[in-house]
């Protein structure tokens, strides 16, 4: 039987096309593959009949003659993405079993493409942590070692690609949700411009930062699931009227003269040596496919945390006031009064991580506080952006770590937020911006543990960043690694 | 009106606007469905939604800014307005708060043949929340969303007032306004219009404002002057006996005729405003204002003063008549069939077809009468054929539905006798039948008079011209 599961999506896509297999049989190997590594926990919510109908679904098509390169092709949603056939509980005991009525118009897009949903996918409750222990289900394993963290928020995203058991997931990102797993995991995350994907459907987090994305094996199947997923939605009055794009257009350009920019502030003294190795020695990759390295500077990237840490939480503690248990979601059972049932069910509902947030969100936008705190964020998170502008005039991409370490250890962060916050570091400022940007990997640090590189484009600019971790990719086959015990059937 | 204090008073106005759809949503906003049958998913607030402007709702606030002579914002900011109740399903209330999108602007009010402008201060789009409904649940609460996100525009006036009499006119004239430009169908009891006022007093003389206390949703304007007039009272009262106002939010109970303290300003909570990062800024363009400045309908002010100017109404007609669109689009309609009879028609539209719809308890638009047959009728007074007296039963006929006045009138064969010769041959009749009457007035008795007059309209069945047969009987008898 063919290793599907270590086949590229244009592999897959091509099997698809020429009848090789059907998108049925497909879906049910990678189902059998999700319940084999059940013991990952990355899969909430699995519906077996529900991914059967759709991929029947997709073969009907194709039989009346659809084309299309995702046509048929298997993906999971991270749970952040409400969806009509499985549950949508963004990891919280407060939407437990919660049926939307509606999908993501990321959910959508995809599906019109022709993909297929295998379920939804582990995380971090509302997207917030960077280590997927925040999920009132249960953490996440790192497929590569499973005492580590698979990194989060979209943990769940970046161990089944990571595990080959989803040839794609979706996963969202609001100061590192997506690359910093990609990286812990060893796989291609990539997260667009913030505005071009639709954030409806998306359980919000921090509206201003939430931008949907993807985990993949490598650019290249980036690339053409991107395509399909970003488009202008009047549901989101912050989605951006762009006429959609082949993000994969640039891929087979050289890299030859373009000229990478090396932000020497991601280089500093937190930066461990069995990161920035890697790094250095990817960097050269690029020297040597006859890129130019440019020394740049981001000056504020710096303040990043605490500037991501005042708006965050300020929009997440409004964000969050809905789940109330007032329409749906978890009410308590017991309660005196309205006022008092709306402070049980959120009490009960809502775990550490979440009420740690809303209280310093609801800190910061108080009377007397909000000058001090988010006004003064907001002017930093302009200079910050200004910092990556100024930068963008030198050079046409930047490159850089993704994380200080490799994944670490569960339980080694948890009891100190602060130092998990810190995890961010090199994320947040691209978030803050708005840009574009990728993890990928580029090799193994301590305990064989991945390492990624990081790369980050102007707005707009996917493809040209595509192209440069695609490049990448085929000079080099460190995206193809798979974890012992995950690779041959 | 107190001697010795003076009351200020501002009011906050929340009109809701007659959008189809919501704010923010595509669900219907029409009243009196099903509970939370008009509620979708944004609504809701169920995960993942998210809001979307309704461009009608930001053309209504243009209409008003421009009507009212204010400054239309081109770039304004919605902000949350965070706090936590069972009917408002986000958790806060998407509202304006720092930059509004009109800014300024005043109304013209009329008290006692006196003219006063009340100053705006601003007017800004927000969402309504549901409405919690604690009876008939036995112990629990209902929760109907179906107002939850339907648009109003909270117009917010200067503390300019100094009497309830002034704050009833200042709210009647922004009710005729919203009605007039479109933007509100002012329909008090589903909600449409209510006010919050703000009612301090202090010493005549005084520059300074004294503490004031908030009166929340008061749905007509009885309610209004009642309770301004008792707070007013009130505050007196405390201030008078050595006590000091606390600024609170105050409940209006119409069945006893008092205000209740709500909350008090210590216990205001704090609402956490910050810009909602779901919606962009409002950026308004000029050429969208001129276009929904071109569409705006002669004001109801610059008609008030066409009408005295080039009509010859009295100001008290004109304002009677601007009072609604409906009426001075009426009474435009009525002179245009009859230009040379504008005060006529003015007495007729406000008198008696005014108070034929009031007795009804009907709108002008469902009279059974229109302008051009009204004015057909009148076109018969004016020429002599009708009396005053036969013009009002013919105009009872046409209301009932008995047609035109003209076949009214020769089907009951009514009308007014003016020929010469047929009235004096009536008036000889009449003198000759009471000869009393006539020695009565030679005597010097007025009252005669007046007797004959009565017998000639008699003899005639009140046909006769009365002005004729008053010059013939006084020639006949002079």
């Amino acid at each position: 039987m063919t290793q599907f599961h270590l086949a590229s999506l244009a592999e897959l896509s091509r099997l698809l096309a020429h009848g090789e297999v059907s998108s049925v049989e497909l879906t049910r190997a990678f189902l059998e593959r999700i319940d084999r590594h059940r013991d990952l926990n990355a899969f909430l919510d699995v519906r077996p009949e529900q991914s059967l109908r759709q991929a029947a679904e997709a073969d009907r098509r194709r039989a009346q003659g659809e084309t299309g390169p995702l046509l048929g092709i298997p993906l999971a949603h991270k749970d952040i993405f409400v969806t009509r056939d499985w549950a949508s509980t963004a990891s919280s005991r407060m939407l437990a079993g919660y049926m939307s009525p509606f999908d993501a118009t990321v959910v959508e897009n995809l599906a019109r493409a022709g993909m297929v949903c295998l379920g939804k996918l582990n995380c971090d409750e509302f997207a917030m942590g960077s280590s997927n222990e925040n999920s009132a289900y249960g953490p996440v394993l790192n497929p590569w070692d499973k005492g580590s963290v698979p990194g989060g928020s979209s943990g769940g995203s970046s161990a089944a690609v990571a595990a080959r058991i989803t040839p794609v997931a979706t996963a969202t990102d609001t100061g590192g949700s997506i690359r910093e797993p990609a990286a812990f995991a060893g796989v291609t995350g990539t997260k667009p411009t913030y505005g071009r994907p639709s954030r409806w459907g998306m359980i919000a987090f921090a509206s201003s930062l939430d931008t949907a994305g993807l985990m993949t094996v490598s650019a290249e199947d980036a690339a053409v699931v991107l395509s399909a997923m970003l488009a202008f939605d009047p549901r989101d009055s912050t989605s951006i009227d762009r006429p959609a794009e082949d993000c994969a257009r640039e891929l087979d350009q050289p890299v030859a003269g373009l000229r990478i920019g090396i932000p020497r502030e991601f280089f500093g003294a937190g930066l461990r040596s069995d990161v920035e190795a890697p790094i250095r020695a990817a960097l050269e990759v690029y020297r040597a496919l006859g890129a130019e390295l440019v020394d740049i500077s981001l000056p504020n990237a710096h303040l990043g945390i605490p500037v991501y840490y005042v708006v965050a939480p300020a929009e997440c503690s409004s964000n969050l006031s809905r789940f109330d248990g007032v329409r749906y979601g978890h009410r308590a059972a017991d309660y005196t009064d309205l006022t008092d049932m709306i402070k049980r069910s959120r009490a009960e509902g809502l775990g550490p991580e979440p009420k740690r947030r809303i209280l310093i969100g609801t800190y910061v936008l108080s009377h007397g506080y909000y000058d001090a705190y988010y006004i003064k964020a907001q002017q930093v998170r302009r200079l910050i952006a200004q910092d990556f502008q100024r930068a963008f005039q030198q050079c046409d991409v930047i490159a850089g770590p993704v994380t200080t370490s490799v994944a670490f250890g569960f339980g080694e962060k948890a009891a100190d937020p602060v130092s998990m916050y810190l995890a961010d570091l090199y994320t947040v400022p691209g978030s803050l911006a708005g840009i574009p940007s990728m993890s990928i990997p580029c090799g193994f640090g301590d305990k064989g543990r991945p390492v990624g590189l990081q790369l980050m484009a102007n707005h707009f600019e996917e493809a040209r960043m595509l192209r440069v971790a695609h490049r990448y990719q085929q000079a080099t086959d460190w995206h193809r690694r798979v974890p012992a015990g995950f690779g041959e059937d | 009106m107190d001697a010795h204090w003076e009351v200020v008073i501002g009011l906050e106005t929340h009109a809701q606007l007659s959008t189809g759809s919501k704010i923010f949503s595509g669900a219907s906003t029409a009243f009196g469905a099903q509970p939370n049958a008009q509620a979708c998913a944004v609504d809701l607030a169920l995960p993942g939604v998210l809001p979307a402007l309704n461009r009608g709702a930001v053309e209504r606030a243009i209409r008003f800014g421009l009507a009212v002579g204010g400054t239309i914002n081109r770039r304004s900011i919605f902000a949350r307005k965070n706090y936590f109740y069972p009917d408002l399903p986000k958790g806060y209330q998407i509202s304006q708060y720092e930059i509004p999108v009109v800014l300024g602007g005043s109304l013209r009010i009329r008290v006692d043949e006196t003219d006063k402008v009340v100053r705006l201060t601003r007017a800004h789009l927000e969402e309504d929340a549901g409405k919690s409904l604690h009876e008939d649940f036995h112990g629990m609460s209902g929760i109907d969303l179906n107002r939850a996100g339907t648009p109003l525009l909270e117009i917010v006036s200067e503390p300019d007032m100094r009497s309830a009499a002034e704050a009833v006119a200042y709210a009647r004239m922004l009710h005729s306004l919203v009605r007039w430009i479109g933007i509100c169908d002012g329909n008090m009891q589903e909600g449409s219009f209510r006010c919050d006022a703000n009612v301090s007093v202090r010493r005549r003389g005084e520059t300074k404002f004294g503490t004031r206390c908030e009166i929340k949703n008061l749905n007509s304007f009885r309610f209004l002057e009642q309770a301004i007039a008792f707070e007013m009272a009130r505050q007196i009262e405390v201030l008078e006996d050595g006590g000091t106002i606390v600024q609170e939010t105050r409940l209006y109970d119409p069945d006893r005729g008092e205000t209740r303290a709500m909350r008090s300003k210590e216990d205001a909570q704090d609402y956490r405003y910050f810009p909602d990062p779901d919606l962009l800024p409002l950026e308004i363009g000029q050429s969208w204002i001129d276009k929904v400045g071109s569409s705006l309908p002669e004001l109801p002010e610059a008609r008030r003063q066409r009408f005295v100017s080039t009509l010859g109404l009295s100001d008290y007609d004109a304002a009677t008549l601007t009072s609604s669109r409906d009426m001075a689009d009426w009474y435009e309609a009525l002179v245009q069939a009859l230009p040379a009879e504008p005060k006529l028609c003015a007495n007729w539209l406000m008198g008696e077809v005014s108070a034929r719809l009031n007795r009804e308890q009907r709108d002008l638009s469902a009279a059974p009468v229109s302008a051009p047959s009204l004015a057909a009728l009148l076109a018969r007074i004016a020429d002599g054929t009708l009396s005053g007296k036969l013009a009002k039963e013919v105009f009872d006929a046409m209301w009932s539905g008995e047609g035109e006045a003209d076949d009214i009138i020769e089907r009951r064969g009514l009308r007014q006798i003016s020929d010469a010769g047929e009235l004096e041959r009536i008036v000889d009749e009449v003198l000759a039948a009471n000869p009393k009457s006539v020695e009565e007035f030679r005597a010097g008795r007025e009252k005669a008079f007046n007797a004959l007059v009565g017998q000639a309209m008699k003899a005639t069945r009140g046909k006769a011209n009365p002005q004729q047969v008053n010059d013939l009987l006084r020639r006949k008898l002079g």
